[in-house]
Formats: structure tokens, C-alpha cells, sequence
């Protein structure tokens, strides 16, 4: 009898190591020149019925925070399109989950696109497909983020600054300046937050580039070692005074409404819900040293499910109703030129500088580091694993 | 006398169907899903990545294991790590020692099943849902500051009362199992024959239920070892080491560095069973 079960594990574990075999010798992953070569589609069908999506909290609203926030719904009713969002709470999560394949789209940041384009998770995007893509402004087309060789990738959808925001009774005076949770961090001791990934280096390397011009830091993503342990040094005297690092947003929300949080980077939509709630009074300012921000671009999954439905909701989300109300919501410069003329907030263009190409040029967009600089000042620079290496020694 | 015949009967072919049909569901989970993909995470645990598109590439280094050997940060968190899942496994049996003497020694049969009752029914309740009353009940401005003016914040002391509170019904029902299998005779005995009750508690109920303590030790310590999710819960600044291979899989894309980062809580829980194994836990569980 023991015989037989051997004899049945042995057949059982061999079968297992085949298989394994198998799914090790899928991709080779070696360096390409270009991205994967890909065809874009060139009609639009009938919807599938469904889309999933991956998207930043805030993006695609269906009612379910605010009944009154709710653009998913009216393009659920003319397409036909039942939609599934994913939030992705970092831009290295989002690509994680794109590579899962099991979904249709996704509003990627500066960070990830080029990422998912060469490793072939999206595909190319027909923009004569999406007719509203025509109006779009023209500082969002054909950028190194998402386009390759003037083949787009997506639809731009927005962009915005990453801001700082604070507790109006706890922090006085006003902050003008990231100085605030750099070298005036030990005032707020245990009450400073930070964004919870690696990308934040470029925050610290933004003020680094204003304050100490002799290290030489001309773009936050392209760093020499030496400036890259520069930004971690300065990180690592601001860890002692953090209460603790965010990336879920909800849980910068609670951190702030309950005082444990009253100084720290932030996004708009995350002020607006703070209000909403009106637990605490909190402020935003786009401190005078600039900002990191992001400009994000809706791509399609080259294995998605329901490439119809996805191109129906490129067009959607650029369209100048949706891409006002989610610009609004958000707090951020809507990518759709006619958008300007329907938000409620009739000041929203011109406070967020949405025709203004010379303002969209000052904020560093997101986008992954490479050895080869961002820039183009050489080839010198650290690469992205280089900076997830310092991010969890910062952390320690 | 004719002797009996030698052979002994051959088993039927029904049997072995019956025996076959069993065994082989469990055994196909235990050896293809569970030691395949051991097998696999220790196999790609030797491979690299693309720098740019964190792609996989399927080219043997070593450089990975040197890494986590010798980086300074993955010591660190790797120490923090055991700390904390031996502290949490010390204050588990620290709570669960005296409550379950009391359930399966003193309490009446009804007060005993209350009691059962109400030690595992925060099982029923969402991981989540008990991390982030933790988080509530610790916030400075929370019930536990209000009531006694005083609260850890956010950080390891958090993490470790967090942990112990959600583990604790893993250490109570083996150490309650094993308290209810020492025959009230043999305490009788011991005390007629003039042992006081602290060395009969130290010479005749410790040994008998050291095994039910390691059992419940076993899980308190690997559930602490592997969890990540209430040290960003309530865990402040901290990371432990599922926070670090977390970064490595989902922040870096880096699966081989995360693979061979896995191997330490591997090795930590291999050797922990061998030495409860040494300590003589494991007989008679």
C-alpha cells in the first residue's frame, strides 16, 4: 500500500515540475529596442456588456461616494457598458494589476505608461476612433509619455500638481513652501505624512533642486547616485518627525480628521473629501518651489476582454461634459479644451491653468527614472529598482 | 495441524479504487498546489529582472540570495520581524495560560461553553474590520486616550497588540484542548501526596500542556511572521518583512528578489518546527 502511494506522489510531483517548467519559458524579457509591434484597431464595434477598469480614487465616480459625483452612470446607460473600477493606489500597483490581464483599460500616470507600453500590457490607440480626442489640447499629444514614434497609446485625461496640505488650526502660519515638511518638519514631530512610494524621492529631489543649487539637480527624475542619496538623506531626517507614510487614500483622510496627520503631500481629491466631511479644516497650496504632479493617459489593455466598451469610455471620459466633471472633482486641468466652458466653477480652467502650456511645462510629470536620464543629460542616472532599494532603506 | 496458508489475501481491486479516490484529491492539492508552487517561488527566486519594464528574464544569478543576505536594511526588518512574532506568540500565551485553566478547570459546564463561544467569536468578524477598530481605538484622540489619557500611537507596540488580539483564539482553543486532557485525578494525587499547588501546576500540569502551548505558538508565530496588512493598519512609520517582499513584488516589480526575500520567513518556520519538534511538541499533539 505504501508503495502505491509513493509510486502516486512521484507521478503527481513530476507532473508538477512539468508544469512548472512550462510556465517558466513564456516571455524571454530581454531588452528591445521598441515596444511589442501591435496593430490599432480601426472601428469600434458593438459593446460588450461590460468593462473593467483600473483607475485613481476619484476617476471614474458612479454615486456610490456622492450621489451627486456620478459621470459612470450616464455612459453605463448610452453603451450599454456595466462598469467594474479597480482603484489603483500607486502608479507601480496599477501596473501590477494591468499585468494580470483582467482588464480592459486604465487612467496610467507618467510612471507607468512607458513601462506598460514596452512591455506590451497596452495597446496602440486609434484616436480617429475616439472623435473627441480632436479638441483634446494640444500640449497632451504625442508626448514622450504616451506615445511612441507619433503612434498614441491612449487619450490624455488630465493633469495636476501634487499639492501640500495642512491643518488650518494646527498650522500656522500658512506654509508657503515643502520646506515645511523638510527642515521645518520637527515642529509637527510624529504629525507629518509622506506619499508612500518610491516616486516621492522626487519630491525631496524638487526642493533639493531649489535649495541646494550645488548639487546640480536640474530634473527630480534624473539623479546621479550622488544627488539620489542627497534626496534619501533628506527623507531619512524627515522620517524621524512622519507619524505614518500613505498611499490608500482613505486613510490619509482618517489620519487627518482624527489630528494624528496635520502636515503632508496630498492630492485635491483628497482636500475635497476631507471638506465634504467638514470633521477638520484643512488647506491646499502649490508651494512656491513648483511640484511633482502627474499628467495621466486612459490606455487600453492589449488582452483586454471589451476593447469596444473601452474605446466608447476613451471617448466618454474625453468628452467635454465627463472630462468637466471629473477635472472638477478631481482638481485637476482637464485635458478637453471644450471642458472649460461647463464646469461649475467657471474660475476651475484658469485656476488649474489648463490652456496654459508654459505653467503645464513647470510641473515634473511623474515618469520612471531610467539609467539612460530622463532628460537626456547623459546616461548616468539611477534607475527606478535603484530608487525602490533607497525608498525601503529610507523606510528602514 | 495443517498449517494456515501464507499468503496473505490479496487486496482487491475495489480497494485500491477506493484507496486511490481518497488520497489523491489531498495529495494532488498538498504536492501540485502547495510544494509546486514552493518549487517554483525557490526556482525564481535565482532569476533577474529587466531594469525598465521589471519583465522577468530567465538567466541564473545567485545575486539575489547574496542580497538578502548581506543587505543591512533586510536584517534589520528581518529581526524586527521574529521580534515582533515572538512577542506576540509570548503575550498569546501569556492570556491564554491562565484563561483556559480557568475554562476547562473551574468554569461550570455552562459558563465553560460561554466562554468558548466568546473567545472565538471574533473569529467570525473581517480581519480588517478588527485592524482598523485597533487603529480607532489607539487614535490619539480615540476611546483608549479618552479613558486613560494615555495611547502607544501608531507604530510596533501597536502592530504587536493588534497581532496578539487577533491571534489570540489560535493560542486559547489547543492550550484549552490540553488543559481539558490533564485527569483531575492526577491533580488530586498529587496534592494528597503533599505537593503544593504551584508544584503540582510546575510538575505534573506544565509538561502536559507544553504541547497544546506550542501548538498554539506555531500559529501565532507564522500568522505574525507573514502578516503585512495591520503594520500599514496601525503600524505608523514600521515595515515588517511581508511590507519589504510586498515592495519588492509590487512596487518594484522585482518577483525574483521578492522570492528569495520569502525564503527567510520560510527558513524561520523551519527551524522553529524543528525545534519544537527537538523540545518533544510535536509528540501527541
Amino acid at each position: 500500500m505504501t508503495t502505491t502511494v509513493r509510486r502516486l506522489g512521484l507521478a503527481l510531483a513530476a507532473a508538477t515540475l512539468l508544469l512548472a517548467g512550462c510556465s517558466g519559458s513564456g516571455d524571454s524579457g530581454e531588452t528591445s529596442d521598441g515596444p511589442p509591434q501591435m496593430e490599432a484597431a480601426t472601428e469600434v464595434g458593438e459593446g460588450e456588456g461590460e468593462l473593467n477598469l483600473v483607475a485613481w480614487a476619484g476617476y471614474a465616480e458612479d454615486g456610490s461616494n456622492d450621489p451627486a459625483i456620478d459621470w459612470v452612470t450616464p455612459f453605463e446607460q448610452e453603451t450599454g457598458c456595466q462598469v467594474n473600477v479597480k482603484l489603483g493606489n500607486t502608479s507601480d500597483e496599477m501596473v501590477q494589476l494591468m499585468r494580470t490581464g483582467q482588464y480592459d483599460g486604465v487612467s496610467a500616470s507618467g510612471d507607468a505608461t512607458l513601462r506598460l507600453i514596452y512591455a506590451g500590457d497596452v495597446a496602440p490607440v486609434n484616436t480617429d476612433l475616439t472623435p473627441n480626442y480632436a479638441t483634446v489640447v494640444d500640449f497632451l499629444k504625442d508626448k514622450p509619455w504616451n506615445s511612441v514614434d507619433g503612434q498614441m497609446y491612449g487619450v490624455p485625461h488630465g493633469w495636476g500638481a501634487n499639492l501640500l496640505m495642512y491643518n488650518v488650526d494646527a498650522v500656522t502660519p500658512a506654509p508657503d513652501s515643502w520646506g515645511a515638511v523638510f527642515p521645518g518638519a520637527p515642529e509637527f514631530q510624529g504629525k507629518i505624512t509622506a506619499y508612500d512610494s518610491p516616486i516621492y524621492i522626487a519630491d525631496a529631489a524638487l526642493y533639493l533642486s531649489k535649495t541646494q543649487p550645488d548639487l546640480g539637480i536640474k530634473d527630480p527624475y534624473s539623479l546621479t547616485a550622488e544627488q539620489l542619496d542627497a534626496a534619501a538623506e533628506l527623507l531619512k531626517q524627515q522620517k524621524e518627525n512622519i507619524g505614518e507614510y500613505w498611499s490608500d487614500y482613505t486613510k490619509e483622510v482618517q489620519a487627518f480628521e482624527s489630528g494624528s496627520t496635520v502636515i503632508g503631500t496630498s492630492w485635491q481629491v483628497i482636500a475635497n473629501t476631507i471638506e465634504a466631511d467638514a470633521k477638520v479644516k484643512i488647506a491646499t497650496v502649490l508651494p512656491k518651489e513648483g511640484s511633482t504632479g502627474w499628467s495621466d493617459t486612459w490606455m487600453l489593455s492589449s488582452k483586454a476582454a471589451h476593447p469596444n466598451c473601452m474605446y466608447k469610455w476613451m471617448d466618454y471620459i474625453v468628452s467635454p461634459t465627463a472630462n468637466a466633471q471629473v477635472a472638477e472633482y478631481f482638481g485637476e486641468a482637464p485635458s478637453q479644451t471644450k471642458s472649460c466652458a461647463l464646469t461649475a466653477d467657471k474660475q476651475h480652467c484658469a485656476t488649474y491653468h489648463a490652456d496654459d502650456a508654459e505653467y503645464a511645462a513647470q510641473i515634473h510629470y511623474w515618469t520612471t527614472p531610467q539609467t539612460k536620464c530622463v532628460d537626456g543629460s547623459g546616461d548616468n542616472c539611477t534607475s527606478y529598482d535603484e530608487w525602490v532599494n533607497k525608498w525601503q532603506e529610507i523606510k528602514g | 495441524m495443517p498449517s494456515a496458508p501464507t499468503q496473505p489475501p490479496a487486496p482487491r481491486m475495489r480497494e485500491k479504487a477506493a484507496l486511490a479516490f481518497l488520497l489523491v484529491p489531498p495529495l494532488a492539492w498538498l504536492i501540485i498546489a502547495y510544494l509546486g508552487s514552493l518549487a517554483v517561488l525557490m526556482v525564481s527566486a535565482f532569476w533577474t529582472t529587466n531594469s525598465f519594464t521589471g519583465a522577468v528574464v530567465h538567466k541564473f544569478t545567485t545575486a539575489n540570495l547574496v542580497r538578502v543576505l548581506t543587505d543591512d536594511v533586510f536584517r534589520a526588518v528581518t529581526i524586527r520581524t521574529v521580534g515582533v512574532a515572538a512577542a506576540v506568540t509570548i503575550l498569546c500565551a501569556v492570556l491564554a495560560v491562565p484563561l483556559a485553566l480557568f475554562m476547562a478547570k473551574f468554569a461550570s459546564p455552562a459558563l465553560r461553553i460561554v466562554l468558548v463561544v466568546a473567545v472565538t467569536t471574533p473569529l467570525w468578524a473581517s480581519y480588517l474590520v478588527k485592524a482598523y477598530a485597533w487603529r480607532m481605538l489607539l487614535s490619539p484622540e480615540g476611546p483608549l486616550s479618552w479613558a486613560t489619557g494615555y495611547t502607544p500611537g501608531y507604530g510596533l507596540v501597536a502592530t504587536v497588540l493588534t497581532l496578539t488580539y487577533l491571534w489570540l483564539p489560535y493560542m486559547v482553543i489547543p492550550v484549552f484542548a490540553a488543559f481539558q486532557r490533564v485527569p483531575d485525578a492526577l491533580v488530586d494525587a498529587s496534592s494528597d501526596l503533599g505537593a503544593s499547588d504551584l508544584n503540582t501546576l510546575r510538575l505534573i500540569v506544565a509538561p502536559m500542556i507544553f504541547p497544546g502551548i506550542a501548538a498554539g505558538s506555531i500559529f501565532t508565530f507564522s500568522l505574525s511572521l507573514g502578516d503585512y496588512i495591520a503594520v500599514t493598519i496601525v503600524g505608523g512609520k514600521t515595515q515588517m518583512l511581508g511590507n519589504v517582499i510586498y515592495g519588492q513584488l509590487v512596487t518594484a516589480n522585482n518577483q525574483p528578489m521578492a522570492a528569495a526575500l520569502s525564503l527567510i520567513p520560510l527558513l524561520a518556520i523551519v527551524l522553529y518546527l524543528l525545534a519544537m519538534r527537538r523540545a518533544g511538541a510535536l509528540e501527541n499533539v
